[in-house]
């Protein structure tokens, strides 16, 4: 998983990614829990290969998936690459597998690599932005990123923006650093 | 807020040749659940249907000539200019911000110039307007054309409805759509009627029950109690001189299935009616990407936008475009939530390191031009039951016609146009192509299945939204529009939940039974 959304969100020149996110962390935390189970979706069967228009039609809710999507992963990764696992092979490796999975060029056997690599995706930007709250976004690292100052009560100060650049510091739901006076 | 789909779901397919699947999560369309329903998570873009919606039929026949093969459009059944004071009523209740465009016949500066008539102007003041507003605004007027602040539920001042309750301003916190008002600044059950309807002696709200089924007696003419059940699973029996179906359009319409109560749609042999027309919205877009300029988006509201209407209904002329009806395009500023958001200029790879820097530069630097297009009727896009799965689920069977693509695709250009006038770097145009999907969001529009009219022989309720075939139960929401506007629907889903209560009240009351003559 690590090395999964550390190439979504790379860190890199322009700073923190998914690693210092703590968006493993955040993942973690949601498949041990009802979004794991998946408690809200319809999991009822008969089960059914869907066409696109469908949406997920696996069998598996979201903690089976990543599981068994894992596991073939890095079973295929094995057979291609001598035996090395996906976190073991070179960024350039990881990243052409993920290309070929987004392009559907890859599949694996009994789970659907495209419903999966969708749902990690989504899973990720989740992580990376959510409210720190959640176990992601640790220090605010994604809002800071693109400049979201979180969830604030008030802009009507700012209505008339006009074009220009708001700078106030991010806010989370228990507060921001500042507030924390020792 | 939004329905499990654990508990209750439907199943989907583009059209009948395919099997159609359940929907395992929402996705196209978020159901409301609880009080409230969808009203509490909606964003407030509260607009009235045109004169001419309600006569997408007789209007466009007589200016066009016969429909397409296959189009299966009708009247409402009621008017425009019956509806006005129930619009009226359901603006006041809601303390809608906006700017009247035509009062009494009057056209009026800085409104929209093509609305139906109004007895009044708005009660609030419009929204307050941000650098995207301002800049589509100059662009619109650039074309010739007339922009206007949208219809907001969101609140511009302090405001006491007619029945007293108070509502505060908005700030323009970026948090309505999809999330419920903790400021009591946006128009929901919650904060306009509620609590006064808490008061009455003879009102009781039962939270936490699934109706599963309306009982008829054995004439199959008469209503006589719902059957519900509660989380314990506990199942009650409610006896009823009158039954209300409220519960959202696609609810209404597998009630009134599961129920037994008319025929459903076959489209094959095209007898029944329950399930008939189902219709959507046909959305499409262009993101606009500024160089300099800071959109801040992060500062905005449900409602908060400016629109132009010549492109909608039939505004203009549509002779030799092969479609009819249109949509509103506009620029709402409605929130920058980054989980939701994250917008890329053409050709940027959806994760990585150029994705990230995408984003990183694009975020606080981009707006996006909308077209909120219409749905007409088609004689394949159907709701129905099931049998797959357990207690029947509905299935849903739909895809965008041709009027719906000839009709966005001529939008799309308009948005084009305008967007390429906003004084960006580059826009990205997001047309509606493809089969429709029912996984990315599009709008919780769906309408049609429980449709309205003047004759049994083509309806499931009169033009008082009282079932043909069981006079005491009438049936309310955008179930029953004959075919979808180029408009939000709550605004004219309340009118008619007023007009009909109307006639229960002035009416049915005094004299139960069929308020029309079939
Ligand atoms: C994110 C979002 C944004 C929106 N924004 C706008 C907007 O800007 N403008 C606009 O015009 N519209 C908007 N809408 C649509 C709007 O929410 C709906 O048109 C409106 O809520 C429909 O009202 P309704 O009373 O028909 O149904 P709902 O508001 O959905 O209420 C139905 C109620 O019935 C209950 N119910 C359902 N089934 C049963 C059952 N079997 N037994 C008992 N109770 C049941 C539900 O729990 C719910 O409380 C939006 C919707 C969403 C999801």
């Amino acid at each position: 998983m690590d090395a999964l959304v550390g190439r979504l969100i790379p860190t890199d020149d322009l700073g923190p990614g998914a690693r210092e996110a703590g968006v493993v962390d955040f993942i973690d935390n949601q498949l041990a829990g009802s979004f794991g189970r998946g408690e809200r979706w319809y999991m009822k069967g008969p089960f059914a290969d869907g066409l696109k228009t469908q949406g997920y039609q696996g069998e598996h809710p979201p903690a089976g998936l990543y599981r068994t999507a894992i596991a073939a992963l890095d079973d295929h990764c094995r057979e291609r690459f001598e035996g090395r696992t996906f976190a073991e092979l070179q960024e350039d490796d990881q990243d052409a597998i993920l290309s070929e999975i987004e392009d559907e060029e890859l599949d694996f056997d009994g789970v659907s690599a495209a419903a999966f690599f969708a749902m990690l995706q989504d899973n990720t930007v989740e992580g990376f932005f959510c409210d720190p709250i959640y176990g992601g976004n640790r220090d605010m690292v994604g809002w800071r990123l693109v400049g979201f100052p979180g969830a604030r009560y008030d802009y009507r100060d700012y209505l008339d923006h006009n074009g220009e650049p708001i700078s106030i510091e991010p806010v989370g739901l228990t507060g921001r650093a500042a507030w924390n006076v020792d | 807020m939004f329905q499990s789909t654990a508990r209750d779901t439907l199943t989907f397919r583009n059209n009948r040749s395919q099997t159609a699947l359940p929907m395992r999560r929402w996705g196209s369309f978020l159901p409301g659940e609880g009080v409230g329903g969808g009203g509490v998570h909606w964003n407030g873009q509260t607009w009235r249907f045109l004169p001419s919606d309600f006569l997408a039929a007789s209007h466009n026949i007589e200016r066009y000539g016969p429909m397409r093969p296959g189009m299966t459009v009708q009247d409402y059944g009621v008017t425009y200019e019956e509806l006005e004071p129930h619009y009226d009523r359901f603006e006041k209740l809601c303390g809608i911000g906006g700017k009247a465009g035509n009062l009494n016949g009057e056209i009026v500066e800085g409104g929209n110039p093509f609305e139906g008539p109004r007895s009044a102007e708005y009660p609030n003041p419009p929204m307050h307007m941000t650098f995207a507003q301002h800049r589509f605004e100059v662009a619109t007027k650039e074309l010739g054309l007339k922009p206007f602040p949208g219809p907001s539920a969101n609140m511009t001042e302090p405001y006491v409805n007619p029945l007293g309750c108070q509502l505060a301003p908005c700030t323009y916190c970026g948090f309505c759509e999809k999330y419920g008002c903790g400021n009591y600044s946006k128009a929901s059950a919650q904060t306009t009627i509620l609590p006064v309807l808490m008061q009455k002696p003879n009102f009781t709200l039962k939270t936490l029950n699934e109706v599963f089924q309306v009982k008829l007696d054995s004439t199959g003419r008469r209503a006589t109690s719902v059957l519900h059940v509660d989380q314990n699973g506990e199942e009650y029996e409610q006896p009823a001189d009158l039954v209300i179906l409220c519960a959202y359009q696609l609810s209404n319409t597998r009630l009134m299935m599961l129920s037994g109560i008319g025929a459903i749609y076959d489209p094959v042999t095209g007898k029944g009616l329950v399930g008939k027309n189902y219709c959507y919205q046909v959305m499409s877009g262009a993101d606009v990407f500024f160089d300099d300029k800071y959109t801040n988006e992060f500062v905005g509201a449900g409602a908060l936008g400016m629109c132009v209407d010549e492109y909608n209904g039939d505004n203009f002329d549509h002779s030799g475009l092969g479609f009819i009806g249109g949509g509103y395009i506009s620029c709402w500023t409605t929130h920058n939530r980054p989980i939701e958001r994250q917008r890329t200029p053409e050709g940027t790879p959806t994760w990585g390191s150029a994705w990230k820097k995408a984003v990183a530069e694009n975020f606080l630097k981009s707006t996006n031009v909308g077209a909120h297009g219409g749905s007409m009727a088609y004689a394949g896009n159907h709701l129905d039951l099931d049998p797959t799965y357990g207690r029947p689920l509905m299935r849903m069977t739909f895809d965008f016609t041709p009027n719906d693509r000839a009709m966005s695709a001529f939008l799309t250009e308009r948005v084009r146009e305008i967007a390429e006038r906003m004084g960006g770097r580059e826009i990205k145009v997001s047309p509606r192509e493809g089969p429709y999907d029912s996984m990315p969001y599009q709008t919780t529009h769906n309408t049609g299945g429980t449709i309205m009219g003047t004759s049994p022989a083509d309806s499931v309720v009169n033009r008082y939204l009282q079932s043909w075939d069981v006079p005491n139960l009438f049936v309310m929401g955008a179930g029953v529009f004959p075919q979808n506007a180029g408009y939000n629907p709550t605004g004219t889903v309340a009118a008619l939940a007023y007009w009909a209560a109307d006639a229960i009240r002035s009416q049915y009351l005094r004299d139960p039974g069929p308020l029309v003559q079939a």
